[in-house]
């Protein structure tokens, strides 16, 4: 049994987890649905978003020259990565360089991607996620579950039992006394933070500005407060300018969380370009199998998601079982096909594209409209396929290249129990009389 | 109108009784029905398993069979997305482009044929019991067929259509999927099933017979009376009896 398979084996026996996902995602679509009819033509707002997401693919290049002009002409600084590792040591050789210690982080699924998190523990640098989900999976030392719901699959129990154990404070259930024991933990560390860590929505070609949407004010905080900061972030989320962020506002926050708008959407630049004490404001821009995907005509669609996590809401199957059972960082059926470009090739996920029913659901609810099952197709038919595997399908198209064939194979697959191998169940319903073909050339002799 | 019917091989092999409701209704409807017995798969199951060159061949074989019918119908909307949607994603040889884009026009499901080609949705079908209608994950979001199988439904005498709020989500099949996956199709086919028999109608029906199986198989295993039949055999019930 794979991996893959045991995960999925271990989420369907666990009561809890299932009822916290499967009501978490309901909840979220309700939501979105919601906020999404009061958008006035939301097919004409879906396709204006995305054709902005595409511009920003194809023009790539010009838009990341654009934006490094402006950016350090207002005193930031741009790194580019190709790799994980790559991306990894910019960030911690900016720490080592500040002589900082301890810091604060926000939300961020590209820093999840590349491992920071075990990157700056290993040499002994304190990152405190500050995003609740986040501080609550960093506490159990697990990978997030969802992309904008980190902590989607704990249950409040759950989370007070972990605060207990690892906070050692008194057992509470009630979710705003867990959030007030998380603030009181992470205010001391924002003030004391020494550097802050964040993600990026977007970041606007044409003025620099760093684009961050969040609900806690942690992202905030944490930017502003410390005085190094570090935007890590994909090099696909470039817009070709501010105002285009409204109509990708207006559709990513009722995607993700059913919100019309989030608490906070923060709009950044850095503060100076003199040594005067200001704040060291970087952006890291993470390639990491991006720029081949750019290049890879049929998958390219991918890259203009926004992250806003709608398709795993909306998934059958993650609804069923979560976000870990994926075993890569990015779960539901844009993970399925993210997780196969990113990363080096060594590790690709080939078992994850057959993880969907193909029922389209993500690719409606997608707010940039991608075609997450045709990405989904196409990953399958470059996948390796088992001897097994190959032997059926050779099987399969031999015996459909004849009706008679077709017609024995039915037979003997009713005797057998076992119709269309073992795909479909005959006892039962099947109807266990002669076939329409056969009937039908009966009738006509 | 001379039609001929593209018999899915699931359908053809599992539920052949589907096949001759689709056949019984198009010819009480008038038409001339015609199966050209050298039809086998669409290729869609080794499409979906990512086996593009043996389907690929499959789909030539289709295209061959079909290629000179005035319409086509058939009682599936997977298998019907597959040939109108998908073909075009196999890299046909040439000589079989220009045959596809001509036929792919005129393949069409049969809820949708009724509704948006003949413009029918009373077919003069009677079936004296509650119904409610699964729709099919293809057939809704592949073809856009949502309301057509539902007025069809409405028309039918002594019909009760009972609609609830259990929304359109998948049955949990996906072909390959529910091989891989089985627990996993297994778990979201009961709980789909569950949803449906809440509404306490005594027939689920819907356009694909590979989803209905699917949830017949749920609702026996959740315990539930409810029974799945193709919408096919509920329009071309005339005296209250399914073929």
């Amino acid at each position: 049994m794979s991996l893959i398979k045991r995960e999925i084996h271990k989420a369907l026996n666990n009561t809890q987890l299932r009822e916290a996902v499967l009501s978490s995602c309901r909840r979220s679509v309700e939501k979105r649905n919601l906020t999404s009819s009061e958008i006035d033509d939301y097919e004409a707002a879906r396709q204006r978003a995305k054709s902005i997401r595409q511009r920003s693919i194809d023009e790539l290049e010009s838009l990341h020259a654009d934006f490094r002009k402006v950016f350090e002409a207002a005193g930031g600084q741009l790194h580019y990565a190709l790799t994980a590792d790559a991306a990894c040591r910019i960030v911690v050789d900016l720490i080592r360089k500040a002589g900082a210690k301890r810091g604060v982080k926000a939300k961020s699924m590209v820093t999840e991607e590349i491992g920071l998190g075990k990157a700056l523990t290993h040499i002994g640098i304190d990152a405190i996620e500050s995003d609740l989900g986040e501080f609550i999976v960093q506490l159990a030392g697990e990978p997030p579950s969802h992309i904008t719901a980190p902590a989607l699959h704990r249950s409040k129990e759950s989370i007070g039992r972990l605060f207990a154990e690892k906070l050692g404070v008194s057992y509470t259930d009630d979710p705003v006394e867990l959030t007030g024991i998380a603030r009181r933990v992470l205010r001391e560390r924002f003030v004391k933070a020494e550097f802050g860590i964040s993600g990026a929505n977007f970041i606007a070609a044409d003025t620099g500005h760093v684009v961050v949407v969040e609900n806690e004010g942690n992202g905030r905080l944490g930017a502003a407060l410390p005085p190094l900061f570090i935007a890590v972030t994909g090099i696909e989320k470039v817009i070709p300018s501010l105002h285009d962020l409204p109509p990708l506002l207006r559709l990513l926050p009722s995607s993700a969380t059913g919100q019309r708008i989030t608490s906070y959407v923060n709009l950044m630049l850095p503060t100076g370009r003199e040594d005067n004490g200001s704040q060291e404001f970087h952006v890291v821009l993470v390639d990491n199998g991006r720029q081949r995907t750019i290049e890879d005509p049929l998958m390219r669609e991918m890259l203009l998601c926004i992250r806003c996590g709608a398709c795993l809401n909306i998934c059958p199957i993650y609804r069923s079982v979560g976000g870990h059972v994926y075993r890569s960082v990015y779960p539901g059926p844009m993970g399925a096909v993210l997780s196969n470009l990113l990363g080096s090739r060594s590790e690709m996920h080939m078992e994850l594209p057959f993880l969907s029913t193909l029922c389209g659901a993500c690719r409606d609810v997608c707010p940039v409209d991608i075609d997450l099952p045709r990405l989904l197709l196409e990953l399958r038919a470059r996948a390796s396929k088992p001897v097994a595997e190959r032997m059926a399908a050779a099987g399969w198209l031999w015996t459909m290249s004849s009706p008679a064939r077709l017609e024995m194979a039915g037979r003997i697959a009713k005797t057998t129990g076992r119709l269309f191998s073992g795909v479909l169940p005959t006892g039962g319903f099947v109807e266990s009389g002669m076939s329409f073909h056969h009937q039908a050339e009966k009738q006509r002799r | 109108m001379r039609i001929s019917l593209f018999i899915p091989c699931l359908v053809d092999q599992a539920a052949p009784k589907t096949a001759w409701a689709t056949v019984r209704l198009l010819e009480r409807l008038g038409h001339d029905v015609h199966y050209n017995t050298n039809q086998t798969c669409c290729g869609q199951a080794l499409f979906n398993a990512g086996f593009r060159d043996e389907a690929r061949r499959l789909a030539e074989r289709f295209i061959r069979v079909f290629r000179d019918a005035e319409v086509v119908v058939s009682p599936s909307g997977s298998c019907v997305s597959m040939v109108t949607r998908h073909y075009g994603e196999l890299a046909l040889s040439s000589e079989y482009v220009r045959d596809w884009e001509h036929l792919k026009t005129r393949v069409s499901e049969l809820c949708a044929f009724l509704v948006d080609k003949l413009n029918i949705t009373d077919v003069g079908a009677r079936f004296p019991h509650s119904v409610s209608y699964h729709a099919s994950c293809h057939l809704l979001r592949d073809l856009g067929v949502k309301d057509q199988p539902l007025r069809l439904l409405k028309n039918v005498e002594n019909l009760e259509l009972i609609d609830g709020d259990w929304g359109d989500e998948c049955c949990g099949f996906g072909g390959v999927f529910r091989a891989k996956f089985s627990d996993l199709s297994f778990s979201i086919a009961d709980r789909r099933a569950a949803e449906l028999a809440n509404g306490g109608a005594e027939f689920i029906t819907g356009a694909d017979d590979s989803c209905l199986i699917n949830l017949q198989e749920a609702f026996r295993r959740i315990g539930a009376s409810q029974r799945t039949v193709h919408i096919a055999r509920i329009l071309a019930a005339e005296n209250g009896e399914l073929l």
